[in-house]
């Protein structure tokens, strides 16, 4: 049987992995994947302890998290084309345009 | 046999989440969240969320992996030689540590608390996508209403952001 602290471990271990690709990347799109991970790794926490503790709860989030990341996507993904048709490139330290 | 199982799942799942932070090419880096994404979907199935497993695969993998792959494909992008932010080694052993750290504080923890009315047993008995339904479509309803609005939100959104945009001189005409 494996403990439910292996499996919180694991998700931590993911969620920093994300968590640093967001800081060091500076490609945008990879910058998205790694909110991906991020998600992900949440998502197991939620599964996990849904397990453990007997209650459907934590995996009718984790449905919502998944839908709410499709969004994410879809609408990071829409900013980036539209912030590449100006001629801007995807790298984050140069996407200043509403700086002023 | 379900700890060798978790075992490589885990492994292999933090492996693609490392590599699809590391690697260079961005088409690498969709193939190696594919892969994260596949596994994470494995860690389901060993904790009996066979729903979220098809969920997994069908919405993060067949959906959102190919439009980011699409996207991909659709910009072009050339790989920079500097694709790390610049002062990128100065996270890496304080990210290195508070890793460690926490990954300390949470094996040892004794986690627990009150039991929920889904236990496993009968959870397998009507199987979990049954478990699933009758819950959202009782307690979690509301929540599933605003997720729906949330989604057309998105996709209304979504095209207008990325809907080209008309020139202004044949709106003039027009």
């Amino acid at each position: 049987m494996v403990p439910l602290s292996a499996y919180v471990a694991v998700s931590a271990v993911l969620f920093f992995t994300g968590l640093l690709g967001v800081l060091i990347r500076r490609n945008f799109i990879i910058v998205l994947m790694s909110v991906e991970i991020m998600l992900n790794a949440a998502n197991i926490n939620l599964v996990a302890f849904s397990h453990y503790l007997e209650s459907m709860a934590g995996q009718l989030v984790a449905l919502f998290v998944i839908a709410i990341a499709a969004g994410e996507a879809a609408i990071g993904l829409a900013i980036i084309i539209v912030v590449f048709r100006g001629k801007i490139s995807t790298n984050v330290d140069e996407m200043n345009i509403l700086k002023w | 046999m379900v700890l060798v199982f978790f075992s490589y799942f885990a492994l292999a799942s933090i492996a693609a989440g490392v590599l699809t932070v590391a690697l260079k090419n961005p088409v690498h880096c969709g193939l190696a969240l594919l892969a994260l994404l596949l596994h994470v979907s494995g860690l389901f199935i060993l904790l009996n969320a066979e729903f979220l497993w098809a969920v997994q695969v069908i919405v993060y993998a067949g959906a959102i992996l190919v439009l980011y792959l699409f996207v991909l494909m659709l910009l072009n992008l050339k790989t920079d030689d500097r694709y790390f932010h610049s002062s990128y080694l100065y996270f890496l052993p304080p990210a290195a540590i508070g890793t460690l750290y926490v990954v300390t504080l949470l094996l040892r923890s004794p986690f627990g608390g009150t039991k929920g009315d889904a236990p496993t047993v009968a959870v397998l008995q009507d199987g979990d996508t049954y478990a699933v339904g009758i819950k959202m479509f009782s307690d979690y309803l509301l929540q599933f209403e605003v997720v729906g609005v949330f989604l057309l939100g998105a996709i209304i959104g979504a095209i207008v952001l990325a809907k080209t945009p008309k020139p202004v001189t044949e709106q003039r005409k027009g």
